[in-house]
């Protein structure tokens, strides 16, 4: 489970996040949505302790900022820009990062099969194509079997085929009882991924009501419903 | 997906893993081996022209080849470990790496121990591939009882280096961008290697610096104690620094090496504890 609590976060003069408060239950998958610069990654990364706020996270009962470690044992985060050294080979990047997750030992075909990587393992990670680092990043990220996950802009670097068999992973993620927290612009993937979607608007969360308008600001949690039931996912205007 | 079972968390295993990483990477850098070239090149070129001019060793050879590898030493091992550790947080954070890398479950601490740890030991092989050179030319040249005194000079350098590496990671914890840690860690070297020599001459004369003043402004300088340690271990008479050197052999004697170890001491924990504390508490990566 995430819990945030009144989150305010803000960059010099520029109030990036105006005390948002989100609960993400076990197993549920969540979509963030909002314009470019909404505050969408830097929500993502306050969950990861990344960034320093005000207010509280606690992912999985700990709290990200005094216990960093340990919440983060829990996530796996796969980041909007994906950033490995260039030089680094692909067996070479998953085994330093295994190896940060305290994994004793790590088949690393048996990590890059599932993101149809495995031929690669020997590449360099500057030979790889946006979206073979991005299903890399979601390999990454699976290692040590998080129970929660963080997307931020998921498929934005894939093609059509990419992004339907990363769509596909992640729907069979989700199937195994994974909680799913992401980021996306794309009306077809929170469709297909989320339980529901919350919209960040300078700075503040809004629950999607089921014609599309914006409830409430968050907390909203008793009156958000399947976005499932909502037919066009429109930009909501601050109430 | 990966089953395997997680170990229980462990610092020293982290700091490890991003030691090992971080020293992969330094010795693949063209950078760090240009600079460990260059320190090879240039310290066999001092060990032969001053084992050759002083008539095939002794003492006042190998007095004289100490003297040239110290202010070899006091120019390129500080630029290395200056540059090195500039960009080790800053190129990362503006590539976006540091944020992906602070995302996994590590503390901020072991990242910055580990990096420093790793630079620490390429710029350890770095010395070692030098001295080791300069060892081998003074060997053939007959000089092979100094080796002790070798390896005294490259644990001082060593010294310098780690203490040169903090203050380079603190600048690059501190600079946003890495063409600003560069910058930032070139002018320091600039600020050690050659205006504090400028600045204190420059004082002596204009504002008549006591020889106290000087000695107490020499100590300080990292660069400065590392000459005066290295060459009072090696036995050449402190003269030959001017003044300074005059004043120290005069007045501290014995106490001389205790000044210049507590100096390089304070120069190796003092920036990178800062830079530790620094990088825990920033609210950016």
């Amino acid at each position: 489970m995430i819990d945030i609590l009144d989150v305010r976060m803000s960059f010099g003069s520029l109030h990036v996040l105006r005390g948002v408060s989100l609960r993400v239950a076990e197993g549920e998958s969540v979509a963030l949505c909002g314009t470019n610069g909404a505050g969408k990654s830097t929500l993502m990364q306050c969950i990861t302790g990344v960034h320093s706020f005000r207010g509280s996270i606690r992912v999985g009962g700990f709290d990200v900022r005094t216990d960093g470690k340990r919440a983060r044992r829990l996530l796996g985060y796969v980041p909007q820009e994906l950033a490995f050294r260039d030089d680094m080979r692909v067996s070479e990047a998953v085994r330093f990062y295994a190896a940060l997750r305290g994994l004793r030992s790590t088949d690393v075909r048996a990590v890059l099969r599932p993101v149809l990587l495995e031929e690669h393992a020997q590449a360099r990670v500057r030979a790889l194509s946006g979206g073979m680092k991005q299903r890399l990043a979601l390999a990454i990220a699976l290692l040590g079997d998080p129970p929660m996950l963080l997307l931020d802009e998921l498929s934005s670097s894939l093609d059509i085929e990419g992004r339907e068999s990363f769509l596909r992973l992640l729907m069979e993620l989700r199937g195994e009882g994974r909680t799913l927290v992401f980021a996306s612009h794309r009306k077809e993937e929170v469709a297909m991924l989320a339980d529901r979607a919350m919209w960040i608007v300078d700075g503040a969360l809004h629950a999607c009501a089921a014609d599309g308008s914006v409830c409430v600001p968050a907390p909203c949690f008793a009156c958000v419903k399947s976005i499932k039931e909502i037919d066009d996912v429109a930009m909501p205007t601050t109430a | 997906m990966s089953r395997c079972l997680p170990l229980p968390e462990s610092m020293g295993a982290n700091v490890w893993t991003l030691a090992r990483r971080e020293l992969r990477e330094s010795l693949r850098s063209r950078w760090f081996l240009l600079h460990t070239g260059v320190f090879m090149l240039l310290g066999i070129a001092v060990s032969f022209l001053s084992a050759s001019t002083a008539g095939g060793g002794g003492l006042a050879g190998f007095g004289r080849t100490s003297a040239g590898l110290a202010n070899l030493v006091t120019l390129v091992v500080p630029l290395m470990a200056l540059t090195a550790g500039a960009g080790c947080v800053a190129s990362e954070r503006e590539r976006g790496m540091l944020a992906f890398l602070l995302s996994q479950p590590i503390s901020r601490f072991e990242v910055i121990a580990g990096k420093w740890l790793g630079l620490a030991l390429a710029l350890t092989a770095s010395i070692c591939f030098g001295f080791g050179s300069c060892a081998l030319v003074i060997s053939l040249e007959g000089s092979s009882e100094r080796a002790i005194s070798m390896v005294q000079l490259a644990c001082l350098s060593l010294f310098l280096a780690v203490g040169m590496l903090g203050v380079g990671v603190l600048i690059s914890v501190l600079s946003p961008r890495m063409s600003m840690a560069t910058g930032l860690a070139i002018f320091a070297w600039l600020l050690f290697a050659f205006v504090s020599d400028l600045g204190l001459m420059a004082g002596t004369i204009v504002w008549k610096v006591s020889i106290q003043s000087l000695f107490v402004a020499c100590m300080v300088n990292p660069l400065q104690a590392f000459k005066i340690w290295s060459l009072d271990g090696s036995g050449i008479p402190l003269d030959v620094l001017g003044p300074v050197g005059q004043y120290a052999t005069d007045h501290f004697p014995r106490a001389l090496p205790w000044f210049a170890a507590a100096s390089l001491s304070v120069w190796g924990f003092a920036p990178i504890a800062l830079a530790a504390l620094c990088f825990t508490r920033r609210p950016r990566p």
